[in-house]
């Protein structure tokens, strides 16, 4: 028999593998620029001991709080109630989500700049230009820190994006991760390859979806954890109701944009 | 530690750069659960208003920043 996107299952996990997918990529693209930017001006050798000191440092943390979490008893878990942890987590969820929906409609509808990486990459180049170099020609100190901290930043925001999509439900921990693996392996890749900006990578696009993506997510979980009923058909799975939460708010935030954008129109003709 | 600084504002700033955004969805989210479910527990209708009232937050909150902009 056929698993196709219409089975509640494979709704849940490939919706959360792909939002932390698309969520892990933004935030590694952003790292990628900054660490381009250290390492062609200041030097590569400080800039990966830096980046690659902060992505050890997150794999040990993961790696000690993973299994320690795993560890609480069983009958300590089950004294937390699992619906509040879904209402907690999907409350974050929804913050999460329509803070970067709203950001993506009034970017798309030209109301604030677009997020550019080359200029993100200029920015930083000059900054790392200006700094005193304080460092012999073997190691930058001040390379070393500014790759460590805007990794360690962008990779505390990924691990918390994974622990969050993780804890939803049963078995999503998995593609959560899975989903963040392949953002990190493929922007270092195409970093590694390209020596420069993923200027090219849609980012305001992406957001816009991980907007989409979050936020029907979060509205579905804050729902199940008080038991809202959602109209599927009789015999299908509740989850079902997070394609139709996919469709609504995409339909919302592409109808919001032209509306933005007249609004604005008419305050300016007003003035 | 200055990175521990950045990072505890970087995770508050994930879910709150628009205070008055944040504080309407986190209001209608606890008057939802609290009232929907009371209301009318297994209305087909109860899910589908959760999303109604986050959908008006959203354009209200849109809109109003597009009638600020210059």
């Amino acid at each position: 028999m056929g698993v196709g996107w219409g089975h509640p299952e494979v709704t849940r996990l490939g919706t959360t593998l792909v939002a932390s997918f698309l969520a892990s990529l933004v935030e590694c693209v952003e790292a990628l620029t900054v660490v381009l930017a250290v390492g062609s001006v200041r030097g590569w050798r400080s800039a990966l001991a830096g980046a690659g000191t902060a992505l050890g440092t997150l794999a040990a943390i993961v790696a000690v709080l993973g299994p320690a979490l795993t560890r609480i008893p069983v009958n300590k878990l089950r004294q937390i109630p699992f619906h509040l942890v879904q209402f907690v987590v999907g409350g974050l969820i929804l913050l999460f989500g329509l803070r970067w929906l709203r950001k993506a409609v009034l970017r798309s509808a030209g109301l604030i700049p677009l997020h550019d990486e080359q200029t993100a990459f200029a920015k930083s180049a000059a900054a790392m230009r200006q700094a005193n170099a304080g460092s012999n020609a073997r190691w930058d100190n001040f390379a070393f820190s500014a790759a460590f901290n805007i990794t360690m930043l962008e990779g505390t925001e990924v691990v918390f994006i994974v622990i969050a999509f993780g804890a939803g439900g049963v078995g999503l921990l998995l593609p959560a991760s899975l989903g963040a693996l392949a953002a990190l392996v493929m922007v270092s890749a195409l970093g590694f390859l390209l020596h420069r900006p993923l200027a090219r990578i849609p980012e305001n696009t992406l957001k816009f979806l991980v907007g989409v993506l979050l936020s029907a997510l979060g509205t579905f979980w804050v729902g199940e954890s008080v038991g809202l009923a959602w109209p599927v058909p009789h015999s299908g799975s509740s989850d079902l109701a997070i394609l139709g939460l996919i469709a609504l708010y995409l339909v919302l935030a592409l109808g919001l944009v032209p509306v933005c954008r007249l609004q604005a129109r008419i305050v300016a003709e007003e003035i | 530690m200055s990175w521990l600084k950045s990072i505890a504002r970087e995770l508050i700033s994930l879910f709150v750069d628009d205070g008055s955004f944040a504080m309407a969805i986190l209001v209608w989210v606890v008057l939802a659960v609290s009232l929907l479910p009371r209301l009318a527990p297994a209305a087909r209708w109860s899910g589908p208003a959760l999303f109604a009232g986050l959908a008006l937050i959203l354009i209200e909150s849109v809109v109003r920043f597009a009638r600020r902009a210059k």
